[in-house]
């Protein structure tokens, strides 16, 4: 049974998610963001929280999220703060975390999704800026913190820049919310300020799940899962939680505020017992640090410094006759996307151009291993392409071919389908000779067309094209034959 | 001839670009001076002798080849030890980080280097410069040099005591909630702390973010200045260092008093001040007064307030800057079961008594339900004090005061109580919570034959006008006394 | 007014593992302090706005400029307990996730 299945029933949900800038430094100090670096290498007494050391803001880093607040339509406010937010835990090197609180950078902002039942408009509740903390090996069997006899600490991370996006609590369903999450991931990569791979950390969601019966204004009591790094598990982990608490409820049971981790090997959340009875994080302005002081003309520039966004470009595509897939995978790519940009712009057709796009394209790039913007593949290909086919040079089949051959990077595609000698036959002459010589060795076919019956058009086209190595255009052959075999009647 | 140990800095300086004294004799002078006192004054927690030597040798290689590295070309100074020196021990006077070395130096010792200075050691403080007579050191007490049964003052006690007894020709200090001028006053040499943001905190152990100042001790006001110049500067590893061009420092020194509004704070002249100082700091406002200043009384109502704002304010902070003491990444770690009870252990063992209290203080001050009543109530006491500085400035040029409400304690005569010594704070505390300058200037001695400190105040920004007051006090009260213990030859068995 | 402070609470959120006597002098001490510093709520502050920060300044920033990092054997050095190029600690208690009760 899925979530949606409980008709009695309304999922409350509303999700943080965490996006590392891939700024050239950290967020506070000079040292690189580099994911994979040997262990403790990018790190400085800045980051590691040396006795001394003082924090700076990165100023692409502020920019950065100004430009994904300024994408969600939020209002970029004209004074914030950092503040401290103090708990001890080994991987935060300073025990306080940099971070804001009731001064945020971007407020009250919105993002529409779609899912295949619905659409909808999320609200965007703040977005503010923080720091990344360091990363803990637990060691010892099973490499499960509980069973753990010690921990590695590796502060390559600490300090990298974290955006934090807070939706308001407008999610209703597990499939709006992975919605959501991937939106908010096409979001962060259209702007370039970050890949937001959620394998690799650098995007990661905590949601707030409550359930309430159809109707009621009050919300549930909520329960958060933390640290989800997949849309996948987004989606399973709220599904789950979601039918969790109904049957808590249904079961005359209540759900207990509390935290809980889901496991994605058995498809469970579960809960987790905090050692704090309760979290004092003792929030107070960052002394080291002055205010943030966003004015017209700074926010003017973001504004006006920002791409079209996911959304904008699905309804372009949409616009341009797309279907929902083909635009979905424009508008993922952004690479894929741009070389369709360009060769509609130079003159080529979209739905066509998009199919080979999704189609061929893709498909090679997935089987080497490569971004398309790797491949020989550009628009003035692609454009040369289509004329090829709708001026009858080619056949879709061989269309195909010549792609594969423009891909593997042997030049333009009249070149290749001459090299490759896939050009089709526009001489009528050479065509009208060999359907004459086909028809004088098939007597008998043609008397039944003469008598009205047409089924040997398709074995005499198909005795034409092996005649003509397949490069005549068989549908002119077809009609070829059609008239020939009315006209002696 | 005059040991080159009791030399200014000025006159060394002098003497060295002269040739008539080499910057390995007034480094040997000054070794001596502390191999002399020492063991009478803990001034240092750590002497680098190598490290120095080197820094003469090249001073005097510079010298013989006609170069100028700066003003303070083979000048030996000492730096407090909350201020991280590449390779050399800093502890900032804790257990908690005993045998630290930082890989990094601080801004203000790398702007020493550059100018040719000649580090000698690190000197004593209270830990994580919390207190106001360098007993809450970890490694033991400093005495005071013109007295060595009592304090120097605190909490940058150690440098104070230097500069006084001649182990070092001038130094540099902290100055939270009144650390450079008390122990200035209490030690009877000169010492300042600068407008907040004039000197890089970078490298600075922190004790209260919004209130930690770097400034300089010497034996006279201008080369007070000249240290404070060498320091001063815009640095973009602090982003609350001064982003505007650096204000004139020592362009006043011999501009007199003439026509200068001075304004003498009520609040800082009453029954909680030892009546010798009191005398001792109104003399000086009739010299003042008779060179020319225009003298006006002025009242500061907030600063009955300051210094429970102050006690609020800088242990929150402090609780904090703290944190990152646990025992995980450096310093002393008290082995645990788990890393919560390492943390727990590791900071109880390292953290002397008045360092948790103050922990303790400020996480209760920020803690749930409480931060409105004490953090941001105290907040706004600050507004308040601010206010009144800049209602004071339109009617003076410079506010003056007693540096600190009694002359040097015994050892131990204050630390039953920590109420009783966060008082020795009164006068120094309204400036840090402000953020604007202040200078302490010896003016005399009381019956006992210890130092009497004169403070002067200014605007944020204006150590020009501090500074000719300061110098003007200098000339006019001509206190030229030194602390026993630099003038006697005392000789270790 | 005598200041009611639950001081083990206050110590284990600081960290900090006193003995059952140092939490009581460090209790009665924050008392003392305390009802002192509660002098600071007699001054009528209404519409005042607090002072984080006495310098006037805003949007202090550096530009996106990696400056280097540190030597990684100068680093461990200091390092209390160290495994090969992390820093060793005991096992984090934190968070623990219970048996499944879904």
């Amino acid at each position: 049974m899925t979530d949606e299945a409980r008709v009695d029933w309304e999922a409350v949900i509303g999700i943080e998610t965490h996006v590392e800038l891939q700024t050239a430094s950290k967020m506070f100090c000079g040292c690189p963001v580099s994911f994979g670096a040997p262990p403790n290498t990018t790190v400085c007494p800045v980051c590691l929280g040396l006795p001394g050391a003082l924090p700076v803001p990165n100023e692409a880093a502020i920019e950065g999220i100004l430009r994904i607040g300024a994408a969600f339509g939020c209002e970029l406010v004209s004074y914030s703060e950092f503040h401290r937010k103090n708990y001890f835990y080994p991987d935060l090197p300073k025990n306080y975390q940099i971070s804001q609180y009731d001064l945020p950078l971007c407020v009250n902002g919105s993002v529409e999704i779609e899912t295949d039942e619905s659409s909808s408009t999320i609200g965007i509740t703040r977005v503010h800026m923080e720091e990344d903390t360091g990363k803990s090996l637990h060691v010892g069997e099973g490499g499960r913190i509980a069973d753990a006899d010690h921990s590695l600490l590796d502060f390559n991370r600490s300090g990298v820049p974290l955006v934090e996006i807070v939706s308001e609590p407008d999610i209703r369903s597990a499939a709006e919310a992975r919605a959501y999450g991937s939106e908010i991931q096409r979001i962060v990569r259209s702007l370039g300020v970050s890949d937001a791979r959620l394998e690799e950390g650098s995007m990661r969601f905590d949601a707030n799940i409550s359930v309430r019966r159809r109707g009621d204004e009050e919300f549930g009591t909520r329960t958060e899962v933390k640290n989800v790094n997949s849309l996948r598990s987004l989606q399973g982990a709220i599904a789950f939680e979601i039918e969790r608490q109904v049957r808590v409820l249904e079961g005359g049971g209540s759900v207990v505020q509390e935290t809980r981790h889901w496991n994605e090997a058995t498809g469970v959340t579960a809960s987790m017992r905090s050692k704090e009875e309760s979290e004092d994080y003792r929030y107070f302005q960052e002394p080291d640090l002055v205010p943030l002081e966003v004015d017209d003309a700074w926010r003017e520039r973001i504004v006006a410094s920002l791409p079209e966004l996911p959304s904008a470009r699905r309804s372009r595509y949409r616009a341009l006759g797309l279907d929902m897939i083909n635009a979905g995978l424009l508008v993922d790519d952004a690479a894929l996307g741009s070389l369709f940009d360009d060769a509609v712009a130079a003159g080529a057709d979209p739905a066509a151009t998009a199919n080979r796009l999704t189609g061929e394209v893709v498909a090679y790039t997935r089987r080497e291993g490569v971004g398309v913007s790797e491949t020989a593949l550009t628009a003035d290909h692609l454009v040369e392409l289509g004329t090829m086919v709708t001026e009858g040079d080619l056949s879709a089949t061989a269309a195909k071919d010549v792609l594969a051959g423009v891909l593997a990077g042997e030049g333009m595609p009249r070149a290749v389908a001459e090299q490759r000698d896939l050009l089709q036959i526009s001489d009528l002459g050479v065509i009208e000779a060999a359907v004459e010589s086909v028809l004088a060795e098939h007597a008998e076919a043609v008397e039944r067309m003469q008598g009205g019956d047409m089924k040997p058009v398709g074995f005499l086209v198909g005795q034409v094209m092996r005649a003509t190595g397949g490069k005549a255009d068989p549908k002119a052959v077809s009609e070829l034959i059609r008239s020939r075999a009315s006209s002696e009647t | 001839m005059t040991d080159p140990a009791d030399l200014t800095l000025g006159e060394a300086a002098a003497e060295l670009r002269s040739g008539s004294l080499s910057a390995r004799e007034l480094l040997d002078a000054v070794t001596a001076r502390a191999a002399n006192t020492e063991a009478q004054l803990h001034a240092f927690l750590t002497l680098d002798r190598d490290g120095a030597r080197t820094a003469a040798e090249a001073a005097d290689t510079a010298i013989a080849a006609g170069e100028d590295l700066g003003p303070l070309m083979g000048i030996p100074i000492a730096v407090k030890d909350n201020m991280c020196t590449r390779g050399i021990e800093t502890t900032a006077g804790s257990k908690i980080l005993s045998g630290y070395e930082p890989p990094y130096d601080a801004t203000v010792v790398s702007r020493l280097r550059d100018a040719g200075a000649v580090i000698v050691g690190k000197t004593n403080l209270d830990e994580f410069a919390m207190g106001s007579s360098t007993e809450n050191s970890a490694y033991g007490p400093t005495h005071n040099p013109w007295d060595t049964d009592r304090v120097p003052g605190g909490s940058s006690g150690g440098s104070a005591a230097s500069v006084a007894v001649g182990s070092s020709i001038a130094a540099l200090g902290s100055d939270t909630g009144g650390s450079i001028r008390q122990p200035a006053s209490l030690c009877g040499i000169v010492g300042a702390k600068p407008t907040y943001g004039l000197v890089s905190r970078y490298g600075l152990i922190a004790f209260a973010s919004s209130l930690d100042q770097i400034g300089p001790f010497a034996r006279n006001v201008g080369d007070t200045a000249t240290l404070l110049e060498v320091v001063a500067g815009f640095d973009i590893r602090d982003a609350t260092s001064f982003r505007g061009a650096r204000p004139d420092i020592a362009g006043g020194l011999t501009a007199g008093v003439a026509g200068v509004r001075v304004g003498m704070v009520k609040e800082l002249m009453g029954d909680a001040i030892a009546p010798p100082v009191r005398a001792a700091v109104q003399r000086t406002i009739d010299l003042l007064d008779d060179a020319g200043a225009e003298i006006v009384e002025i009242s500061m109502p907030s600063f009955d307030y300051a210094l429970s704002a102050y006690y609020l304010i800088a242990p929150a902070e402090c609780s904090a800057n703290l944190a990152r003491f646990d025992g995980v990444r450096y310093g002393l770690r008290v082995d645990g079961e788990t890393t919560e009870t390492m943390m727990g252990r590791s900071r109880a063992a390292g953290f002397g008594p008045e360092v948790s209290r103050r922990i303790l203080l400020g996480t209760y001050a920020l803690s749930a339900g409480y931060y409105d009543a004490f953090y941001g109530q105290a907040q706004r006491v600050r507004t308040l004090v601010r206010r009144d500085f800049a209602a004071a400035y339109e009617q003076a040029d410079v506010l003056v005061s007693p540096t600190a409400p009694s002359t040097a304690f015994p050892i131990g005569a204050k630390t039953a109580d920590p109420l009783e010594m966060y008082y020795q704070d009164i006068c120094t505390i309204p400036l840090n919570l402000a953020g604007d300058p202040g200078m302490s200037v010896p003016v005399a001695l009381d019956d006992d034959g210890l130092p009497i400190g004169f403070q002067v105040m200014a605007p944020a920004l204006g150590e020009k006008v501090m500074f000719q007051v300061g110098a003007e006090v200098e000339r006019l009260v001509a206190f030229d006394s030194r602390p026993a213990l630099a003038t006697s030859e005392v000789t270790l068995p | 007014m005598p200041v009611d402070i639950d001081i083990a609470k206050v110590a284990k959120l600081a960290r900090l593992e006193l003995s059952a006597e140092e939490l009581e002098r460090y209790g009665a001490q924050l008392g003392d302090i305390l009802e002192h510093a509660e002098r600071v709520q007699a001054l009528p502050t209404e519409g005042v706005p607090p002072t984080s920060h006495p310098l006037p300044m805003t949007n202090a920033f550096r530009s996106d400029e990696v400056t280097g990092s540190l030597d990684r054997d100068d680093v461990l050095a200091a390092a209390p307990d160290a495994d090969g190029p992390y820093f060793r600690v005991p096992k984090i208690l934190g968070e623990e996730v219970e048996g499944d009760n879904g």
